[in-house]
């Protein structure tokens, strides 16, 4: 064994990295008013249907609590389960390959769809392929991939990038989407309306003939039942079924967190996952495979299972039960910051509170701009509230914080803003004295307000920073320990 | 060292700390609460929230009831294993052109896509359905075919009898055999793609018709 990884966690590459920090992304987003009117529409139309989908259940914190002790059981016994699972799969004809990362999970797949002959393929939507960029590497090397989701499909279409992991194109209203079939799908009908039937029946004519006459499909999956080693994929529209059923090859490709024990545990997260997803008590279609089915299917079956960046969630101890996450997007459909943003701004695959954890968690804090996303949340909790694996997303934001803190006091050396206001703060609190001393100077906090009674710019980086956004009450004219030793002690003494 | 031996260091690694593997609390439903007539009418719920069409009839009326709702038909696909007696009415159809020619898909005479595309509609049996959901299950069994049957036409008629409803899915898994290639279907195809809002219609079969033999 060559001792480079021995401690040293391994990070993920590909679509993982904010390009910008999020302050500035979130900016220039919120600039965009039609924006943030489509997604307060259809976030809060997913939040009425969760919560009333879910109520119905009177079981549905003892399905919370299963699924999150059976997440928590895969990681601790990952490997054991990874080998139990590929050694199942392929009794039953499956070929499994590994990936270290995004850039060798492409070279997989590429590989696989050559020794094929096809220089097309149909794709399930598939965040793993998102995050390794596999559309893009695939056309590089000649190879076209056609999304068939419809929200993968008008993102694809109008040259976009996805902004919400279950509904990528929930940034655009009916009106947009027909204006882009309008424009980029060839021979649509001229008529077309924004009634959302009539653009998804656009989308089945369509992909129709691809559909029937694909030989290589590529998804990704939802679910790895160890025990079994069964395949499972969720969906609606049955862009699914087509891919997974009519090609002769199929590749999947799968993060290792993928798992769950026995074929048992999925009573369990497809209770879980469609009420929490898109608030139906079953999504239409859920496909499962275990290797290759004689005579039904494609006879050409592979799993290619990814790490790109897990293994190094997995060694952080307090961040490891992101992986928990089963990408239901419960928890951007009820995050205050993701409604008004959008998901572009997050810049990475995955988005809102599941990806401000999990994207710096994959590439490691100090890569790029991801140090700025777990700043990106109020820590309301209203996500762990959503969660249904009960990923504890507050805690680990504010945990990854003080990772960047620490990252950073050790990348310079000398003291930061940060720390001269900490290094004051100790002083300050250390002693009553000390405390009364500044409080003097209260009044001058007053002045400064002015007559409007609000400061409206401090200086310095990080307190100017803070005051880009809010204005500060004006202060107290004196503090409550100076107003109590005029008034209380006096008079009790009296 | 081979990709598969590098990631499972770096998991060995990264567990270190030994993590304990916790129990798994089951403390969810695991059975019904229900009775036949009351699982029979929550699946019926479930199914026209889905807008899939539900008709729960004698199991003497099966093939009166299926001729019924493929009149008008011109061909149908059944797989090979399909009780025959759920066919037997439709030569008595006569309106419309008469009895749909049935192609029947078996191991020995593979149907094509594109004969499958050129059908009006697919008439399966199921495993077993879950009444809470409003979900049926098929397992590939020779009486519900090879998947790409029950896919490709855009009907789908579907006959269930009253013994293969359960409440729960705890239930229905127990009963499924995992290594079987599985299709679970909670009305016909739908997205809520756009807007989050549901639409039926995408691109499996556009219409289901559910028959409950009770």
């Amino acid at each position: 064994m060559s001792g480079t990884f021995l401690g040293m966690p391994v990070f993920g590459t590909g679509n993982l990295n904010a390009t910008e920090p999020f302050p500035t992304a979130a900016h220039r987003e919120l600039g965009n008013a039609q924006l943030r009117a489509n997604l307060g529409h259809a976030t809060h139309t997913i939040r009425d249907k969760r919560l009333k989908v879910v109520s119905e259940l009177p079981d549905w914190e003892d399905l919370r609590n299963a699924g999150s002790a059976i997440k928590e059981n895969v990681m601790a016994r990952l490997p054991e389960l990874l080998e139990t699972f590929e050694a199942n799969f392929t009794a039953r004809g499956g070929i499994v390959h590994w990936a270290r990362d995004a850039r060798e999970a492409n070279e997989i797949v590429t590989a696989l769809i050559r020794a094929t002959g096809e220089t097309e393929v149909v794709k399930v939507k598939s965040m793993a392929t998102q995050e390794i960029g596999l559309n893009e590497h695939l056309e590089s090397q000649g190879i076209e991939a056609f999304e068939t989701d419809l929200a993968e499909l008008i993102v694809q279409l109008d040259r976009d990038k996805p902004s919400h992991i279950l509904v990528p194109a929930i940034h655009k209203n009916r009106s947009q989407v027909r204006d882009i079939f309008l424009r980029e799908m060839p021979g649509v009908d001229p008529a077309l309306t924004n009634e959302p039937a009539r653009l998804a029946e656009a989308a089945r004519k369509h992909l129709r003939r691809k559909f029937l006459s694909a030989k290589v499909a590529v998804s990704g999956a939802n679910f790895g039942l160890a025990d079994t080693g069964t395949l499972a994929v969720v969906e609606s529209e049955g862009n699914g079924r087509m891919c997974l059923t009519l090609p002769e090859t199929l590749i999947t490709v799968m993060g290792i967190e993928k798992l769950l024990p026995t074929f048992t545990d999925l009573e369990v997260f497809m209770q879980l996952l469609p009420r929490s997803s898109t608030g139906e008590r079953m999504n239409p279609y859920t496909s499962l495979w275990t290797g290759v089915t004689p005579d039904d299917g494609p006879q050409n079956v592979h799993l290619v299972m990814l790490d790109n960046g897990r293994t190094a969630a997995l060694a952080d101890g307090m961040g490891r039960s992101a992986l928990h996450c089963i990408r239901c997007s419960a928890c951007m459909n009820v995050c205050p910051v993701y409604e008004r943003t959008g998901g572009h701004a997050y810049g990475s695959t995955y988005p809102g509170p599941i990806g401000a954890i999990l994207s710096p968690l994959l590439t490691g804090i100090t890569s790029e701009e991801n140090a700025s996303l777990p700043y990106a949340s109020s820590l309301c909790g209203a996500c762990f509230d959503a969660c249904p694996v009960k990923i504890n997303i507050p805690e680990i934001l504010v945990h990854l914080r003080g990772v960047d803190v620490d990252s950073r006091r050790r990348a310079v050396k000398v003291p930061s803003e940060m720390d001269l206001m900490m290094k004051g703060a100790q002083w300050a609190f250390s002693s009553g004295k000390h405390l009364g001393l500044l409080e003097k100077g209260l009044p001058l906090g007053r002045l400064a307000a002015g007559r409007d009674k609000l400061i409206k710019k401090l200086p310095g980086h990080l307190a100017g920073g803070w005051t880009q956004s809010r204005d500060i009450p004006a202060p107290p004219s004196q503090s409550f320990r100076h107003w109590w030793a005029a008034n209380r002690e006096t008079k009790e003494q009296a | 060292m081979s990709a598969r031996d590098d990631i499972l260091a770096r998991i060995a690694s990264a567990l270190r700390d030994a993590p304990v593997a916790p129990a798994i609390p089951r403390d969810y439903r695991r059975a019904t609460a229900l009775t036949g007539e009351q699982r029979l009418a929550q699946l019926v719920d479930r199914l026209e929230d889905y807008k899939a069409n539900v008709a729960v009839v004698p199991a003497a009326a099966a093939a009166v009831t299926v001729a019924q709702l493929l009149a008008g038909a011109s061909s149908i696909v059944v797989p090979e294993g399909l009780p025959s007696s759920y066919l037997s009415a439709l030569a008595d159809l006569t309106d419309d052109g008469g009895a749909p020619a049935v192609l029947v898909d078996s191991p020995a005479r593979r149907l094509t896509v594109a004969q499958l595309d050129a059908v009006d509609a697919v008439v399966t049996a199921a495993a077993v359905a879950v009444s809470e959901t409003g979900t049926i299950i098929l397992d590939g069994s020779p009486d519900q075919g090879r998947r790409i049957i029950s896919l490709v036409p855009d009907r789908h008629v579907c006959l269930l009898t009253m013994d293969q409803v359960v409440e729960v899915l705890p239930e229905a898994i127990a009963l499924l055999d995992p290594t079987r290639p599985q299709t679970w279907i909670s009305g016909p195809s739908a997205t809520s793609d756009i807007e989050l809002e549901r639409v039926e219609g995408v691109h499996g079969p556009r219409t289901l018709d559910v028959i409950v033999l009770s």
